[in-house]
C-alpha cells in the first residue's frame, strides 16, 4: 500500500479518525477504569486511618465530616461505642510541588497520635522523606496547642528536613490545619 | 537487516541518552534513586514499544505533512491508557511509578523512534527496535540514578549504608548533581566508543 498523498482532505481525514479511535479507546478505559480506582483510593484512606488511630471497630469513612468540599475530611472512630480519636485528612498547597496530603490522627484531648502522608509530590530524596519516621514522629505524642508544632527557624520546636524547609513546613502547616479542624468539629475534651 | 543488530544497538552504539541525549527532561528530574530509574526507564520501555508497533502499523493512512500530530496522538493516548489501568489494577506499582506515567508523553526518545525508526519499517522490526531503545534507555537512567543515591543519600535500593546521621554529598540528589553525574558518564561513554572505532 502506498502512503496517502498530503492533500488536505486526507489530512483532515486521518487525523480526525486517529483522534476518534484514540478517544474512544480513552472513553472506554476510562470507563472500565473508574471503580477500581475509586476503591483503591478508598483503601488507602481506610489504611491511613487505620495506621493513625488507636484500635477502632467502627468504619470511620461512614462517619466523616467533610468540610471545604473535600479537601478536609474528619473521620470518627469509636471502640465498643466509646469516642476514641479522630482522624483528618488535611493539606497544605505550600508545599515545594503540588499539595502535600496527610492524614492526622488525635487523641479526645488533642493530643497528636500519629501522622501517615497521603498524597506528595515533593523532591525525591529530599522532601520525600517526610514520610521517614526521623522526621514525622516528631509530632506523636504532643499537642498542638501546648507545643508550638512549627520548624526551629520559624521558632518552633519541629527539627526540619535538610535541604527542605519548605516542604518541612508545610507540613507543619498542614498539621496545624487539621488541628483547627479537629477543635472545630467537637473536639478537645 | 538482523533483529540482532536492531535490538542491541541501543545499549551502546545507539544510546539514546547517553549518545543522542534525548530524553533528558525525564532522566535528569527523576533519577534521585536507583529505583526510580529502573522504574522510569521501564515505564518508558513499554510506552516506547507499543508506540513503535502502532505507528509501524499506521504509517501508510498517516500523510506526512501532518505525522507529528498524529503520532502525538498516539503517544499521549498511550500513556494515558497506562497510566488509568495501573492506577486501577496495579495500585502498589503506581503508588512507586505513578509520578513518571505522565512525564513519559515529554520524553523526546519516543517521538524521536517514531520519527526516525517506526514510520520507515515494519511492525516487527520496529518493536524489537522499541524494546532495544528502551532497554538502552532503562540502563542509562539506572546507573545515572544508582550512583546519585550512593552519593546523595547514602544508600542503594533504599537500602541505607551509612548511619543515619552521617552526612552525604547532597548535592547529588539536588538538580545540578544530575547534570554532573550525567556529564561525567557520557565522557566516559565517549571514551570507550571512540577506543572501539
Amino acid at each position: 500500500m502506498q502512503k496517502l498523498p498530503s492533500t488536505l482532505p486526507n489530512m483532515i481525514l486521518s487525523l480526525t479518525t486517529i483522534s476518534i479511535i484514540m478517544a474512544i479507546a480513552l472513553g472506554f478505559v476510562n470507563d472500565k477504569t473508574k471503580e477500581p480506582i475509586a476503591k483503591s483510593q478508598q483503601v488507602k484512606i481506610n489504611n491511613a486511618i487505620a495506621e493513625v488511630l488507636p484500635p477502632f471497630d467502627n468504619d470511620p469513612s461512614k462517619e466523616s465530616i467533610s468540610i471545604e468540599g473535600n479537601k478536609l475530611i474528619l473521620y470518627k472512630a469509636t471502640k465498643n461505642g466509646e469516642w476514641v480519636g479522630s482522624a483528618v485528612k488535611t493539606y497544605s498547597p505550600n508545599g515545594f510541588s503540588g499539595d502535600i496530603v496527610l492524614m492526622v490522627g488525635f487523641l479526645p484531648d488533642g493530643t497528636i497520635y500519629n501522622i501517615s502522608v497521603v498524597e506528595q509530590k515533593e523532591t525525591p530524596g529530599l522532601g520525600t522523606k517526610m514520610a521517614e519516621p526521623k522526621f514525622k514522629n516528631q509530632f506523636n505524642n504532643k499537642h498542638p496547642e501546648k507545643n508550638n508544632l512549627t520548624v526551629k527557624k520559624d521558632g518552633g520546636e519541629i527539627d526540619a528536613i535538610t535541604a527542605s524547609t519548605i516542604t518541612s513546613r508545610a507540613f507543619c502547616e498542614a498539621v496545624n490545619r487539621a488541628y483547627e479542624v479537629f477543635k472545630k468539629q467537637g473536639g478537645v475534651k | 537487516m538482523s533483529y540482532l543488530k536492531e535490538f542491541t544497538k541501543g545499549f551502546i552504539k545507539e544510546n539514546p541518552l547517553l549518545v543522542f541525549a534525548l530524553g533528558m527532561c525525564p532522566s535528569l528530574a527523576v533519577t534521585t534513586s536507583a529505583i526510580n530509574g529502573l522504574g522510569m526507564g521501564f515505564a518508558s520501555t513499554f510506552v516506547l514499544t507499543m508506540s513503535n508497533i502502532l505507528v509501524a502499523l499506521l504509517k501508510n493512512i498517516i500523510p506526512n505533512k501532518v505525522r507529528i500530530p498524529a503520532f502525538i496522538v498516539i503517544i499521549a493516548s498511550f500513556v494515558t491508557i497506562t497510566d488509568m489501568v495501573m492506577k486501577a489494577f496495579l495500585p502498589d506499582l503506581y503508588k512507586a511509578l505513578g509520578i513518571f506515567i505522565p512525564l513519559i508523553v515529554v520524553n523526546c526518545i519516543i517521538l524521536g523512534r517514531a520519527e526516525s525508526f517506526a514510520q520507515k519499517n515494519n511492525v516487527a522490526v520496529s518493536a524489537i527496535d522499541g524494546l532495544g531503545m528502551g532497554l538502552g534507555f532503562t540502563i542509562a537512567i539506572f546507573v545515572v540514578g544508582a550512583i546519585r543515591e550512593i552519593l546523595g543519600n547514602g544508600s542503594f535500593f533504599d537500602i541505607k549504608f551509612l548511619s543515619e546521621d552521617a552526612s552525604t554529598i547532597l548535592i547529588f540528589i539536588m538538580p545540578p548533581g544530575a547534570f554532573i553525574t550525567l556529564g561525567y558518564i557520557m565522557l566516559i561513554m565517549n571514551k570507550i566508543k571512540t577506543k572501539f572505532n
